[in-house]
């Protein structure tokens, strides 16, 4: 399967995005060379602002761009720009809803080998609790580019999470995208396996082992986390009636929260959160450490044996 | 009408005047807000929308328009007695501050208030917004201006000193940052709470060019709103003296005015002393 890394997508969309619109303006909080904003910058210098090593600065510079009718996309680490730049957020973008595109880069496992300083397993939980966030994970590369498009247009503040390392392609470039809008990937009667991001392609080999044991799963890939579609998951889960997330990102207050949320309010069925179980990471290479935390499809596939020996109990 | 009104000096004196009347009844009828961080900033948000700023309270939101955030937000009620004075919404409204469908809430709201361009209320913020819309300004070839103001205490917060590498590192000549230096915070005395030791030095050595006035000098004040307009590929900050509660004696360089309602008593005694 081809594989390609989202923040490539996210660099070149910027750059063709910065031409055909002028108003897009892009900052970066000296990680553009991982971020790839470096691409526009090249193309782009008068447009590029490198506010350097200053999350809080950042949120409230591209906030301020946005007052005067700009277009920002600001650019860090997710956990660096979150977690410095989250009272930013929530006054000054969030509740002044201001129209800017925050980017978290190296998301979930992006740089396992720089352990947890440097892993950003919490930054969807910091965006959830804020009113008025979109909140937006791609599948992969080619649904990157969509996104930041997508972003692009949408008039109001959004979250983007990009990750740093290749992933599998699981989209192509005819499937519609909308903001907002969940996709089946595939059908299925006995399950529902949500995803998102990175974690699409495990649900879909997860599914398809399952399909060998007899179980035929439906998998639905949820590159919006907020808002939630909640007419597409509900009408899933109604036809199923059991449900297994998977995130690259804690179980706390993430997607899986989100969905759980839905479900016990207006269709309790069993379900389970596959994502990062209530602990630091380690130091260790990405695969390995998606291993470690149980970021697999075997995790996904256990889990819907689970809820489905759970319905028939 | 866009272009300050180039008020005289004694009719910029007038207006102060109405101005702090406005904000002791605000709070006096909200039952709170800060009086005492408004009263410091009275007169140069006076000079500033009187004779200043190039906005259209007819059009918030002209594309022209220059830029004011006021960082120290919960100096709501003199901002709103500015806006008032310079024809954004009747005086009447004023007289809704901090209730709950009012378009004046406690801090400032730009989804609520005609001519306020950003929330604020959490400090540090407002310096980081100066910048990027001044940066937007210059990106568009346009002379539009971004005023900021931040109170000293405020001056604590780490952004503010990660913003202001950003002005001077852009060049901004467009920003103009006030700080109203009233020596008192909320819980004491600045140089009681946390000193800012020489605080033009140091906004000096971020490569700020740095007028110090007297905040309640309104003369004064409007030569360093011309000076900072004058310099070029520099950032200007106007460092200003000002007393915590000018202009009530009671209230005067008390930190107990920082946060607290007059009561009808102390509201007429006031209102008196600016008659
Ligand atoms: C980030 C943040 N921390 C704390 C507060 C609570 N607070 C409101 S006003 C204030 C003191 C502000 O002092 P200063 O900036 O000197 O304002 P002034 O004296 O001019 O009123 C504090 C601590 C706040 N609003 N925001």
């Amino acid at each position: 399967m081809t594989k390609i890394a989202p923040r490539q997508a996210y660099g070149e969309e910027l750059v063709r995005l910065g031409q055909e619109n002028p108003d897009i303006v892009v900052l970066d909080a000296d990680v553009a060379k991982a971020s790839m904003t470096y691409l526009f910058k090249e193309k782009f210098p008068e447009r590029f602002f490198d506010l350097g090593i200053s999350e809080s600065d950042i949120v409230g510079t591209g906030a301020g761009f946005a007052v005067a009718g700009k277009i920002p996309f600001i650019n860090a680490y997710a956990n660096f720009l979150l977690g410095n730049g989250w009272e930013q957020i929530h006054i000054s973008v969030a509740y002044a809803n201001q129209n800017v595109k925050i980017v978290g880069h190296n998301i979930g496992a992006s740089s396992g080998k720089d352990g947890p300083t440097h892993l950003p397993f919490e930054d969807i939980a910091l965006m959830r609790v804020l009113p008025g966030i979109m909140i937006v994970e791609p599948a992969d590369a080619i649904e990157m580019r969509k996104a930041v498009r997508a972003a692009a247009q949408h008039q109001g503040p959004i979250y983007l999470r990009v990750g740093r390392l290749p992933v599998p392609l699981v989209t192509c470039e005819e499937d519609p995208f909308e903001l907002g809008k969940a996709r089946i990937l595939r059908e299925g009667q006995d399950v529902t396996i949500i995803a998102t991001g990175a974690m699409v392609a495990k649900g879909l080999e997860a599914a398809e082992e399952l399909a060998s044991l007899g179980i035929s799963a439906e998998v639905i890939n949820l590159h919006t986390i907020k808002p939630l579609d909640e007419e597409t998951l509900l009408r899933s889960v109604q036809k199923t009636g059991a449900v297994v997330t998977a995130e690259e990102h804690t179980i706390l207050g993430g997607m899986g929260s989100a969905v759980a949320e839905l479900l016990v309010e207006e269709f309790p069925v069993p379900l389970q959160r596959v994502g990062v179980k209530d602990r630091f990471a380690v130091c260790a290479p990405y695969d390995e450490l998606h291993n470690i935390l149980g970021l697999t499809a075997k995790a996904i596939t256990q889990s819907v044996q689970r809820v489905i020996r759970k319905n028939r109990q | 009408m866009i272009q300050g009104k180039s008020l005289s000096h004694s009719e910029l004196s007038e207006v102060a005047r109405r101005m702090r009347r406005h904000i002791l009844k605000m709070t006096h009828k909200a039952k709170g807000g800060h009086p005492g961080g408004c009263l410091s900033a009275t007169d140069l948000l006076d000079v500033l929308y009187m004779n200043v700023l190039r906005v259209d309270p007819q059009n918030p939101h002209w594309d022209k328009r220059d830029f004011f955030f006021l960082s120290k937000g919960h100096a709501a009620p003199a901002l709103y007695a500015a806006l008032c004075e310079r024809g954004f919404f009747p005086e009447e409204e004023l007289f809704t501050f901090r209730e709950a469908e009012s378009r004046l809430p406690a801090y400032p709201s730009c989804e609520s208030t005609p001519g306020v361009d950003m929330a604020s209320g959490s400090l540090g913020q407002g310096l980081s917004i100066a910048n990027g819309a001044a940066l937007a300004a210059k990106l568009k070839g346009s002379d539009q201006r971004a005023y900021v103001m931040l109170g000293d205490g405020e001056l604590h917060e780490g952004q503010v000193w990660e913003a202001m590498l950003t002005t001077a590192h852009y060049h901004l000549d467009n920003v103009c940052a006030i700080v109203d230096y009233n020596k008192l915070q909320l819980d004491g005395r600045l140089d009681e709470v946390k000193s800012l030791g020489d605080l033009p030095g140091k906004w000096r050595a971020f490569d700020w060019n740095v007028l110090e006035i007297d905040g309640h000098d309104l003369p004064q004040i409007e030569k360093a709103f011309a000076q900072a307009q004058a310099v070029k590929l520099q950032p200007s900050v106007i460092i200003a003296h000002t007393i915590k509660g000018k202009g009530v004696s009671f209230m005067e360089d008390q930190v107990d005015w920082h946060a607290a309602a007059p009561s009808d008593a102390e509201l007429k005694i006031a209102l008196e002393e600016l008659k």
